[in-house]
């Protein structure tokens, strides 16, 4: 039953109206940090870089910017690290909790992450942590590892333990396992995981916006000139975060496609 | 024969040491576990012990009073309408998106083959902006002298409408954040009903409509359920909408709960109206995880 062409047409048209509206609003910020004028107005009258310019020289988002790589930067590693073992038990393994386990990993992310902030600032509040970047990048931890395990765990369903098992009877050790057998085939994944890590924390704002004390990232900069003192330097810094974003996803993203065309040619 | 022997005993003791070391898998999800306990299950007891704490105080663990609770459901204070806003829009939001993301969903499983990776990740990246740069470009688009206002100017109509800071525009906001939430879980459902399961009912005469309510839907709705479960529960703890587009028309509950635990310094309210938000959610969650099986749609063999 091959769908007729008005369907195609119809689903294309929708799917398409929707991508539309989806990056509307990044293109409405982009435009309002290219305008000259200090208040947007539509359309626009004079496009310049000056905004951009004068985000670039700024020494507070330098700061920004420096806080929120470093934050990305170290949730990216750590949750790799733990979510690699976190998706052999969610996927690999055949154990007596596998089944509350996989519930217990999705509930931080079924979880509204504002309430979250929320709850963890209470939390190192009451063990006595001052909150700054370093409880952030926690905080961060908290939601993004969920997300890590469940991103190589995908790719651990497609593994066949039978693999490690020849391995192990050919008289290999668990460390040669590991790093002969297991992590080439889960490489795909595993980069694809560090890719969502760094990424999600890299935009993320509810979180931060909580649990970072007295330090900023981008997006918790971002609301606070919002909400009050509004400079085009918002959408200016806004656009160049999303373009950060967009070239770390394509450049990564081209990585893993050629990764996993190498895996199936070998 | 003694080779055997000894390698019988070798054999057994292997056997000895796994029956008394943990499972692997047990082993590998310790870390994971670590943080679920330290990161999200201590927090959230915090929030519950403060809830019964003196309101106004810091005497979580040290003081028992139901008086938050009896503040949240006294009849007389308003934050009764703060719950039902929340719920009601994030019901509308799953509704909206379950029609909004059906024939994406669709698409993307049977009709847009070797192009459906890409517009996968077209739908994936806003994941990736914060929420509030792209709340905030909504308010370049609609607010005055901005692009939909200057548009229809410049066409020569009168003005644009005035949507900001209205209910209307929360829900829109929260329909568009919330969209990849939606749409991903819903694709999993729709890509578990095989093909040929379809052709069948086709050739054996049932209707588009009977195929799509008797085949379709029932094998694509652990998906569907996931979708909207997620949905619903991360958008009852909206609070971006309504502050960046809302303007504050609408007070959510974890504005609410922002406000207590910041501005007005009552942590002990603040937890309350968080243990009751989370109470509503979490007994939601628990209801449909119950009934879906994770390795199936995940995609183990």
């Amino acid at each position: 039953m091959g769908e007729s062409k008005r369907t195609r047409i119809f689903l294309a048209a929708w799917t398409g109206f929707v991508v539309l509206v989806i990056y509307l609003p990044i293109l409405c910020g982009a435009l309002a940090g290219l305008s000259k004028s200090r208040y947007f107005s539509f359309p626009v009258r004079q496009y310049s870089f000056e905004w951009w310019q004068r985000t670039i020289d700024s020494i507070e988002i330098e700061m920004l910017v420096q806080n929120s790589l470093l934050i990305a930067f170290i949730v990216t590693v750590i949750s790799v690290v733990i979510a690699f073992f976190g998706a052999l038990a969610f996927a690999r393994y055949d154990w007596k909790g596998r089944r509350l386990y996989q519930k217990l990993l999705l509930l931080p992310i079924f979880f509204p992450q504002p309430v979250l902030g929320l709850a963890l600032l209470l939390w190192f509040n009451v063990l006595g942590i001052t909150t700054s970047w370093q409880t952030a990048a926690a905080a961060h931890l908290v939601w993004i590892i969920p997300i890590v395990t469940l991103v190589i765990a995908i790719q651990v369903y497609g593994f066949d333990p039978v693999l490690e098992e020849a391995a192990a009877d050919l008289g290999a050790s668990r460390m040669t396992i590991l790093r002969e057998v297991t992590l080439p085939i889960l490489w795909p994944g595993i980069w694809s995981g560090a890719l969502f890590a760094f990424l999600l924390s890299w935009g993320n704002f509810s979180l931060s916006l909580y649990t970072a004390g007295a330090d900023s990232t981008v997006p918790k900069w971002l609301y606070s000139k919002m909400v009050a003192g509004y400079t085009p330097m918002v959408p200016a810094l806004g656009t160049m975060s999303t373009l950060a974003a967009a070239v770390l996803l394509l450049a990564g993203g081209a990585l893993i496609a050629l990764l996993r065309r190498r895996q199936t040619a070998a | 024969m003694a080779e055997i022997a000894s390698a019988a005993i070798t054999l057994e003791h292997e056997e000895d040491k796994r029956r008394f070391a943990l499972p692997a898998g047990f082993r590998c999800a310790m870390p994971v576990l670590a943080v679920f306990l330290l990161g999200f299950l201590a927090p959230l007891l915090t929030v519950a012990a403060y809830s019964f704490a003196t309101p106004r105080s810091f005497e979580a663990f040290r003081s028992f009073t139901l008086a938050n609770f009896a503040t949240i459901f006294d009849p007389a204070n308003t934050v009764w309408a703060s719950f039902a806003w929340s719920l009601f829009l994030a019901a509308m939001t799953v509704v909206l998106l379950a029609l909004v993301c059906y024939p994406i969903a669709y698409g993307l499983v049977r009709v847009f083959g070797k192009w459906a990776g890409l517009i996968s990740v077209l739908f994936v990246f806003p994941l990736f902006v914060s929420e509030n740069v792209r709340l905030y470009g909504w308010v370049l688009f609609f607010i005055k002298n901005g692009v939909l206002d200057g548009s229809l100017k410049w066409l020569g109509f009168s003005a644009g409408p005035e949507v900001l800071y209205t209910p209307g525009i929360v829900l829109f906001g929260m329909v568009y954040t919330y969209l990849p939430f939606m749409l991903f879980p819903m694709t999993l459902g729709l890509a578990m009903v095989p093909r040929d399961l379809i052709d069948a009912a086709s050739d054996l005469g049932a209707g588009r409509f009977t195929i799509w309510r008797e085949v379709e839907l029932p094998l694509a709705m652990p998906g569907i359920l996931i979708g909207a479960l997620l949905t619903f529960v991360i958008a009852a703890g909206a609070v971006a909408e309504a502050q960046i587009l809302g303007g504050q028309t609408i007070i959510t509950v974890t504005h609410d709960i922002e406000i207590a635990f910041t501005y007005s310094q009552n942590w002990p309210l603040g937890s309350a109206l968080a243990v009751v938000l989370m109470l509503i959610v979490s007994g939601l969650s628990v209801l449909v995880m119950s009934k879906l099986d994770l390795d199936r749609i995940l995609g183990r063999r």
